[in-house]
């Protein structure tokens, strides 16, 4: 397999996975837009969200009054912001169109008629009122290209390389959303009402409100929230699970090709370490220095995958 | 129901059809076709025509136009009713090409190494050394089998009483071979009933065949199994969906110049594993772009170095550069020749008639005759550059006229075709379209043709010009066993 086919791959999965993620913390902004008494809180909640997606300095760089629509424009529908929504799509399909033929059909179809429809459904004309609607919409193309992908592709390095890019991709996403968030997150913090309104935009933005409640069985306890997204196997989107993830796709590259070693021996020594953690501890120790670590880990691990199977 | 007698035979009164006879009955190839046809509804091949375009949108088949941004991906239309060659033409066709790629191949042999047609007086010298696409570092050398020419999509058509004529022979990178092999598959699908009612030439071995030929003339220094690759200039070539499914059809890679590495004497491709040595590039790109260190330095579609390993013998390049000299309008004129000279034999296949405006008296006719003449740019390809004298207003004749003065071995001109017909589905049932047709060729250690090829149809009532870019469709085409 080329390193460019590997690259494309990759970069396919990590942007569809992307477009999901901006997808749903579009929502939680929209949602708390919606909500009594957060005051001019939305205002700072809609910046936060920038700041969840990694780009505040490029939304800035465009010397926009940061209103709510021109923020979701930009999240959603900006060609020239490489994350939106939009340029997510075209760069996941232009990385599957340059690898065509080592996705099956129903890998390219999915992405294509997603890339289609959405040139089709002009979402400039999409009111607030459609928007929830539109956001279903990429969650549902995004599952129905990740369903194409785990039910039709091949158990070979390509399969590998596309759920690295989703799950670097995922993880880095948990890790900023709880970045965003997590002061609320710490010990000592009262359950306000103000409090338990973010802790449940922490849950909903990756769509965890729900399974929250059916796994502890109790009310939102910051602790209980920061190790689910963080510490916990069951959870899909949790940072644990992720790199598990991670692993075990390198670990198959390892048997397969001989090369990745450097990659699985971070993606393992990470895994080993959220394995046995405790969360209480992890909390005291800090959790904002270890979600920087983590994302600057997440980084390094890709870097580290690109370097050894010669993505350039 | 879609009556026979609906069917008018002929797009003009000198037209060959290719379904009926003169008398309005049907030639024995189209016996059964023709009571297939009376047994179908309008709304049933509409909806085919609906489940055809689905089958194809999700293959992802389609060209590029260029300079429409807008509509940057396209379906080639797709016309349901083959088009059906008898066994007997068939093998007459079959022989004549044959016959003119040999020819052809020994020609680029020769002009680049003793030139003894030039030396024999058949062609002028500046003919051939002053053509822009002849290759003087090609000079010497030999390439494996001797083989310039592996790939080959030969343009015919058929004209008058129903004599075939080579409109042009098309020896760099020819496209359409995928549709060719995807209008088939989709045909199968969508009308099963007729293949089993007709016995209908096998053309799916074609990919087989090409990964054979390509294998055949792998580098003599390369002694185990060699590693092929396909060389595309990427995803935004017109062609790119055909690179990636003979890529995919081959089972092997697609690689773009960024991919591909000259090292240690020898051509890598850059794999997850490291460097993976390629024995033969099948390149889908032009001779100018394959090196910025020998030809255009600021392409960065290219290797550098390239052209310096084929030299050596280290990569085999399919087609051979500077093959472009054999399918040049202005040296097409010479083909015929260039047969007899070559093969002692009378061409099988004959060209349209064809006049050189590089040749004063030539060019005096021509000028004289816009309106019924098609005039050609001598480089040009895809129905670009060209003015069909009957189709074009006096202002845009006389525009053309007085770019052929400025330039006049630019330019050749051909009597306007009446090309044969074909019945093609349109909204009021079917109606007679113009055709023509590209087999397609393999040569490597043996000449293989696959049986029928693909058929270009003008889609729109009376136009004479099937090319994609213009608006042209295709369709299935068949090659009935005796």
């Amino acid at each position: 397999m080329l390193g460019r086919t590997a690259a494309s791959l990759f970069w396919m999965s990590r942007y569809m996975e992307r477009a999901e993620n901006i997808a749903r913390l579009t929502e939680v902004g929209y949602r708390s837009a919606l909500t009594p008494n957060s005051g001019g809180g939305h205002r700072e909640d809609w910046r936060s969200i920038l700041v969840a997606a990694g780009c505040l300095d490029a939304f800035e760089a465009k010397k926009r009054p940061a209103t709510p629509e021109a923020i979701r424009a930009f999240l959603l529908l900006d060609r020239d912001h490489p994350s939106s929504v939009r340029s997510c799509v075209e760069i996941a399909r232009n990385n599957a169109r340059s690898v065509r033929t080592a996705l099956t059909s129903e890998m390219w179809e999915a992405l294509n008629s997603t890339w289609n429809e959405l040139a089709d459904l002009q979402p400039e004309r999409i009111g607030p009122a459609r928007l929830p609607e539109f956001l279903d919409w990429v969650r549902q193309r995004s599952a129905m290209f990740r369903g194409a992908t785990i039910g039709t592709l091949l158990r070979t390095e390509g399969f590998h390389f596309s759920q690295i890019g989703a799950f670097l991709e995922r993880a880095d996403n948990t890790a900023r959303i709880l970045k965003m968030k997590y002061a609320v997150l710490l010990p000592g913090t009262g359950s306000s009402d103000r409090n338990a309104y973010q802790w449940e935009t922490i849950l909903r933005s990756v769509s965890a409100h729900r399974s929250y409640r059916h796994f502890f069985q109790e009310a939102y306890r910051p602790n209980n929230i920061a190790e689910f997204l963080i510490l916990r196997q069951e959870m899909p989107r949790s940072l644990r699970y992720c790199t598990d993830q991670v692993q075990a796709s390198l670990a198959s590259l390892v048997e397969l090709t001989e090369r990745g070693q450097m990659g699985l021996a971070l993606a393992g020594a990470r895994y080993g370490k959220l394995a046995q953690v405790q969360i209480d501890a992890l909390l005291r120790d800090g959790l904002g220095a270890f979600l920087d670590q983590f994302i600057i880990d997440t980084a390094e691990m890709a870097e580290a995958v690109a370097d050894e199977f010669h993505f350039v | 129901m879609l009556k026979k007698q609906a069917y008018v035979a002929g797009g003009s009164p000198e037209a060959y059809d290719e379904m009926l006879q003169a008398d309005g009955t049907p030639r024995p190839q189209y016996a059964e076709l023709t009571r297939w046809l009376e047994g179908q509804t309008r709304d049933g091949f509409r909806h085919k025509q609906q489940e055809a375009d689905a089958i194809f949108r999700r293959s992802g088949i389609t060209f590029a136009v260029y300079g429409d941004a807008a509509a940057s991906e396209r379906l080639i239309p797709f016309d349901l009713i083959p088009r059906i060659l008898a066994a007997s033409e068939w093998r007459f066709l079959q022989r004549g090409i044959e016959q003119r790629v040999r020819a052809l191949n020994t020609f680029l042999y020769d002009i680049y190494h003793r030139q003894e047609i030039v030396r024999a007086g058949r062609i002028p010298a500046e003919m051939v050394t002053g053509n822009s696409a002849f290759l003087p570092e090609m000079m010497g050398f030999d390439p494996p089998r001797n083989v310039y020419a592996h790939i080959i999509g030969t343009d015919i058509v058929r004209t008058g009483a129903g004599g075939f004529f080579v409109l042009e022979d098309n020896l760099r990178t020819p496209s359409g071979v995928s549709y060719m092999l995807e209008n088939r598959e989709a045909m199968m699908r969508l009308f099963p009933e007729l293949f089993a009612a007709h016995r209908v030439a096998q053309i799916e071995q074609y990919p087989e065949l090409l990964r054979q030929t390509l294998e055949s003339v792998a580098p003599a220094q390369c002694d185990g199994d060699p590693t092929i690759a396909v060389l595309t200039p990427g995803m935004f070539n017109s062609a790119y969906f055909e690179h990636a499914f003979l890529a995919d059809q081959m089972g092997v890679e697609l690689v773009m110049g960024s991919d591909l590495i000259v090292e240690d004497g020898a051509l890598f491709m850059r794999t997850i594993r490291g460097r993976e040595q390629v024995h033969v590039l099948y390149r889908r790109i032009d001779d100018d772009f394959i090196d910025p260190l020998n030809f255009r330095a600021d392409s960065l579609l290219g290797v550098p170095g390239l052209f310096d390993l084929y030299r050596a013998g280290k990569v085999t390049l399919v087609n051979a550069p500077g093959t472009g000299i054999a399918d040049d309008k202005a040296i097409y004129a010479y083909v015929p020749e260039i047969v007899e000279f070559y093969t002692g034999e009378k061409p099988i296949l004959n060209n349209v008639p064809t006049f050189r405006c590089a040749v004063d008296d030539e060019c005096t006719h021509v000028l004289d005759n816009l309106q019924d003449l098609v005039v050609k740019e001598v480089h040009g390809s895809g129905g670009y550059g060209m003015l069909i004298g009957p189709h074009a207003s006096k202002m845009q004749r006389r525009e053309f006229a007085s770019r052929i003065q400025a330039n006049p071995s630019n330019y050749i001109a051909q009597p306007t075709l009446s090309l044969s017909t074909c019945p093609s589905f349109e909204s009021n049932g079917i109606g007679p379209r113009h055709v023509d047709l590209r087999p397609f060729v393999l040569v490597g250690d043996q000449i293989r043709i696959t049986p029928g090829g693909l058929t270009r149809v003008a889609l729109k009532k009376g136009s004479l010009v099937v090319n994609s870019s213009q608006g042209g469709g295709t369709k299935d085409t068949w090659v009935l066993e005796d």
